[in-house]
């Protein structure tokens, strides 16, 4: 029995939510009184390897496959698969973001466990196995019982935290059979942003809405973030009015974060919008209508134009770190 | 060549949540129900693909898990353009169980691609794409941002974290869509909205089908405490306020 975790690394480097996932894996894992697992797909040297150890796996299986050279949903369920039927795993985490939601719901058919998917905390019971997750939208939390007797879990991001927890990982290179309908899309283009903070690895995202009144003053958000180690967003009508790509979209169709401070720019804070940032530790707000609804979910709030306050808010973090 | 959408039918995203019999069920009183927003923009692109073919796409269907109260979100994406509607007559009990009603129907049917949108926005899984591709047996692609049909070949587009991947897949197939992959909604028109009474609705029976998880209850989140003002000329304060009270900075 042991508790299987399905880490992401970047170009070989385990992605921050890697080490969330294995932290949140150990404490379930301590609580059934078994041993975590972490499970690599990709190019990853033993150095790297080693360090989910220090958040408690014990066992790291490593897989490596030429003929994956993305993110092949069917193939990737094969693998785990296996890996959870070698490893007697009952419980198998995964990350709430495009990998976890290309992967867990098609092992979830393919092993007959049930899919906690999106779930924020650790379970509040283990017989029944019941365990708490948002719906509508962030706007309720629903208690979710897993009827069968392995379950898969997706942990939002940010929403447990990393824990250290040393262990002597040993190193396992694991070779699992694939065939050639696991095979059926081809990936003929990967293209990478590199040397940009993901924004749903970020914990300060520095946002902004319509109140920046067009893309030539997005200056102020981009300084602001590169100061903070922050990465940038925008809400829908900036993505739609393609101010900025929609990969920066925040809000109900667009991605959904957990940081823990978002910087809302000159964004009113409309329902869709607040469903995609409202479990941000800290928001605050930056808006010139003092009845605009971002300041309801906000934790500090300025009322006054976000482009005469972000110079003003630039100067101050740098005073700040000039003082630290 | 057939283009199947799955929809559901979800309370409109204003819509105040409230819950009943002990909390264990969402009262749906004085509630507007909605095609789930990623469903209607893969319904979209459907549209659009199929205009653009030149008859080779001939036609778009919609499939629904749900019980008669549906059949109102399933007229308005037949108003939009699609040409059938199927609605499989079962209150949905989890994402298992819509994924197995969906795909006992499919199989009798022959469909090239297959949409799904990436969530909806009530239960927030974002698994029924991916769930109704493993009992179908063929490849999804998930985290669709464009889909594109040229000479017969599909091309699709997906987002990953920090990056995109361009992919080619045999058909069928299903494509579990997000953002970018329409800009807008099609809003019925008035001729969409006369023809769609007069479209095939055809209702299948569920089969039996456990569902893997249950919705034991439901909570609303604490209110949050009242928000902390700060005058524009003090910008400092802010600052000091995120140093030193919340820790952030």
């Amino acid at each position: 029995m042991s508790v299987l975790v399905f880490t992401e690394n970047w170009d070989g480097k385990f992605k921050k939510l890697s080490f969330e996932l294995v932290s949140y894996a150990n404490e379930i894992a301590k609580k059934l009184n078994t041993s975590t697992t972490a499970l690599s797909i990709g190019k990853v040297e033993d150095d790297e390897l080693k360090k989910l150890g220090t958040y408690g796996a014990v066992k790291i299986i490593s897989v490596e496959n030429d003929k994956l050279k993305g993110l092949v949903n069917q193939a990737y369920t094969s693998i785990i698969s296996q890996v959870v039927a070698k490893e007697n795993a009952t419980v198998v985490v995964f990350a709430n973001n495009y990998m976890g939601k290309a992967v867990a719901p098609r092992l979830s058919v393919k092993l007959k466990a049930g899919l906690a998917s999106g779930v924020s905390a650790l379970p509040s019971s283990l017989e029944p196995f019941t365990i708490k997750k948002k719906v509508y939208s962030s706007k309720a939390f629903a208690n979710i019982v897993v009827k069968t007797p392995v379950k898969i879990l997706t942990l939002f991001q940010n929403a447990f935290g990393i824990t250290e927890s040393p262990a002597n990982a040993t190193i396992e290179k694991f070779s699992p059979e694939l065939k050639d309908s696991d095979l059926k899309t081809e990936i003929l283009e990967v293209s990478k942003h590199t040397g940009k903070l993901l924004l749903t690895d970020a914990e300060i995202v520095v946002s902004g809405g319509r109140g920046m009144r067009g893309p030539e003053n997005w200056g102020p958000i981009e300084e602001l973030a590169s100061l903070l180690g922050a990465a940038t967003a925008c809400s829908r009508p900036v993505s739609d009015e393609g101010w900025r790509t929609h990969e920066e979209h925040t809000g109900q169709t667009g991605k959904i974060i957990a940081p823990n401070l978002y910087i809302a720019c000159g964004i009113s804070g409309a329902i869709q919008h607040l469903a995609g940032v409202s479990s941000s530790k800290c928001i605050v707000a930056i808006n010139k209508d003092p009845d605009a609804p971002i300041f309801e979910a906000a934790d500090y709030g300025i009322i006054g134009d976000a482009l005469k306050v972000l110079p003003e808010l630039i100067i101050a973090v740098k005073e700040l770190k000039a003082s630290a | 060549m057939k283009i199947l959408v799955c929809i559901s039918n979800v309370p409109d995203t204003t819509t105040k949540i409230k819950f009943t019999n002990n909390n264990t069920a969402f009262d749906k009183a004085d509630v507007q129900w909605i095609i789930n927003p990623w469903d209607e923009l893969a319904l979209t692109r459907a549209m659009d693909i199929k205009d653009a073919s030149g008859g080779a796409i001939e036609s778009v269907v919609v499939i629904n898990v749900g019980l008669t109260e549906d059949e109102p979100t399933i007229r308005k994406a037949l108003a939009i353009g699609a040409d059938k509607g199927i609605r499989i007559n079962a209150a949905p009990k989890d994402s298992y169980f819509v994924a197995a009603q969906l795909a006992e129907v499919i199989k009798k049917e022959n469909f090239e691609i297959i949409l799904c949108g990436i969530e909806s926005s009530d239960f927030n899984n974002s698994s029924v794409g991916g769930m109704l591709s493993e009992f179908l047996d063929v490849p999804s692609v998930s985290s669709v941002s464009f889909l594109n049909i040229e000479n017969g070949k599909v091309n699709v587009k997906r987002e990953i974290d920090g990056g995109f991947e361009n992919i080619s897949t045999q058909l069928p197939f299903v494509g579990i869509v997000q953002k970018g992959i329409a800009k807008e909604p099609r809003i019925p028109s008035m001729r969409g909205i006369m023809s769609a009474r007069t479209k095939p609705l055809q209702v299948f029976e569920p089969v039996q089908v456990d569902a893997l998880v249950e919705y034991a209850n439901y909570e609303l989140p604490q209110s949050k405490s009242a928000c902390k003002k700060i005058e524009p000329d003090n910008v400092k304060e802010l600052v000091n306020l995120l140093h030193n009270e919340a820790k952030l900075i």
